[in-house]
């Protein structure tokens, strides 16, 4: 790629490392040169991640982490902080949606979208900003929301929510926070291929879909990196509070 | 900047060369390795801006360009493509500022800001789009420079505000009519930084004012947009990105 980024020095925290966007980001970051701190559920996973990054000469370590669990939260922002010094970077990854029509959707599916898109990511962003403010030394937070959070989908209405949630809080948080030099801004990626839709996307039905994008494409997890090493990086001083969509033209 | 990216082989054209922001931007796409032509009115700006990124090693050429006329504007690429080669890059940067309340505005004053600010980012697009299209195959990136003042009013820049929102409108046209050759067209929106347009209001005890209601009650330079610059012009780092509106304005809208 014709791009470079030299994050050697400064300390990444991932949630939802163990798979899709959030396993990517923790290999692009550290292929950069960042110490990550990769977190999830699934402690082998990341396991498997951590000694892939080391494998490669990176850095990183595993830490378990539920996002809808606030407590699990703090402990590992701990540990990250004390195994690996101050958090720089914090890439609020970790997601879930369930498909279902409005008036299918119960009530323990709308508050597990929402506790683990957007309850999760604001304890977990204001644990990180407070060390941040403490230390004074700014800070860098990519929010990964979704184009879903400014257009209507079928049978993602809590996801979308979520997501619309999500633009809200890092709009918020960047305003409080600009005097501390913390920079918030928001990722809203398009559809982009993974290994846990990939067999969708091939299907008869998954094809349609592709083919009525103004592109017929979906991204690629690379597509991703470009603009996440540079809000992760120095280079991106200025911008607080965007929202930046990264989608193929899909919405349009 | 910890951000770079390897634009040799890229011709890119930029608009409104000859100051602010387009001269900064050639300026930036050059040092990272695009061969740049510098379209702009005036002549003698230009030619010190030619010279000043053949100094630095860079490959550069002046190109007499009023983005109102479209023959100027066909004109111009004419000469970008046979002294450069095929462009693959265009900063659709020029534009033009006026203060004026609404009821004040003359017709004059409307037609100046829209003609350049909007009509000459059609035209340019416009002429680009054809030769992008037509070679087919190649990347295409054009950045359309809009600016904050797209989303948010502001008193005595009706017209200016307008043709911003015009922009952003635009851009999302052309990535849904183009996204099938290959060509991302996305919309730059600074804040308020300071260049030769700016900077006699914001060096005001006014504009000081101004300044300190912003969340980090400070104001940047044209390098405080290098990095979104770098990445909308790459040929693959920005792929995926095509109708985007992109803010680099510090919080000042938040």
């Amino acid at each position: 790629m014709s791009i470079s980024c030299n994050l050697d020095g400064k300390v990444a925290l991932v949630t939802g490392a163990t798979s899709g966007f959030g396993q990517h980001f923790a290999r692009t970051l550290a292929a950069s040169g960042a110490t990550v701190a990769i977190t999830g559920r699934r402690g082998d996973r990341l396991d498997e991640l951590q000694a892939e990054i080391e494998g490669k000469g990176g850095r990183a370590l595993g830490i378990v982490m539920d996002v809808m669990d606030p407590a699990s939260i703090r402990n590992a922002v701990d540990v990250a902080e004390t195994e690996l010094g101050a958090i720089n970077v914090l890439v609020n990854n970790a997601g879930i949606s369930r498909e279902r029509l409005i008036v299918d959707v119960t009530e323990e599916d709308y508050d597990a979208v929402l506790d683990t898109n957007l309850k999760g990511p604001y304890i977990l962003a204001q644990e990180v900003g407070r060390r941040m403010i403490e230390r004074g030394e700014g800070g860098n937070i990519i929010n990964i929301a979704s184009m879903m959070a400014y257009r209507p989908y079928r049978g993602l209405s809590a996801y979308g929510m979520s997501k619309a949630g999500m633009v809200a809080m890092t709009r918020c948080m960047a305003l409080e926070w600009a005097r501390y030099n913390i920079n918030i801004n928001t990722l809203c990626p398009g559809y982009v291929e993974t290994d846990m839709n990939s067999e969708y996307f091939h299907s008869e039905k998954g094809l349609k879909v592709v083919n009525s994008f103004p592109g017929k494409a979906l991204g690629k997890l690379d597509d991703l990196n470009g603009i996440l090493l540079l809000l992760a990086s120095d280079s991106a001083e200025f911008m607080t509070g965007s929202t930046i969509e990264i989608d193929g033209g899909q919405p349009l | 900047m910890s951000f770079t990216c390897d634009l040799s082989g890229e011709v890119a054209l930029v608009t409104g060369a000859s100051s602010g922001f387009g001269r900064h931007f050639a300026l930036t796409l050059a040092a990272n390795g695009a061969a740049i032509a510098a379209a702009g009115r005036s002549r003698d700006r230009l030619s010190e801006l030619v010279q000043e990124i053949e100094s630095q090693g860079g490959r550069a050429v002046p190109v007499a360009m009023d983005v109102t006329d479209p023959e100027s504007v066909r004109a111009g690429f004419e000469v970008a493509e046979i002294e450069l080669g095929p462009v693959s890059v265009v900063v659709n940067n020029a534009g033009v500022a006026t203060v004026h309340m609404v009821a004040d505005a003359t017709e004059a004053d409307y037609d100046r800001i829209l003609d350049t600010n909007a009509k000459g980012v059609f035209l340019v697009a416009q002429e680009a789009g054809k030769h992008m299209i037509k070679r087919g195959h190649k990347s295409g990136r054009i950045i359309n420079v809009a600016s904050i003042s797209a989303f948010k009013a502001a008193r005595q820049v009706s017209t200016y505000c307008m043709s911003k929102a015009a922009v952003t409108s635009l851009t999302r046209t052309l990535a849904l009519e183009w996204a099938p050759y290959g060509i991302n067209v996305n919309a730059l929106c600074p804040g308020v930084i300071m260049t030769e347009m700016t900077q006699a209001f914001y060096n005001t005890p006014h504009g000081k004012d101004v300044i300190k209601r912003w969340p980090r009650q400070r104001i940047s330079d044209p390098s405080s947009l290098d990095g979104v610059l770098l990445l909308l012009a790459s040929p693959d780092a920005s792929s995926f990105m095509t109708g985007s509106m992109i803010v680099v304005d510090d919080g000042q809208t938040l």
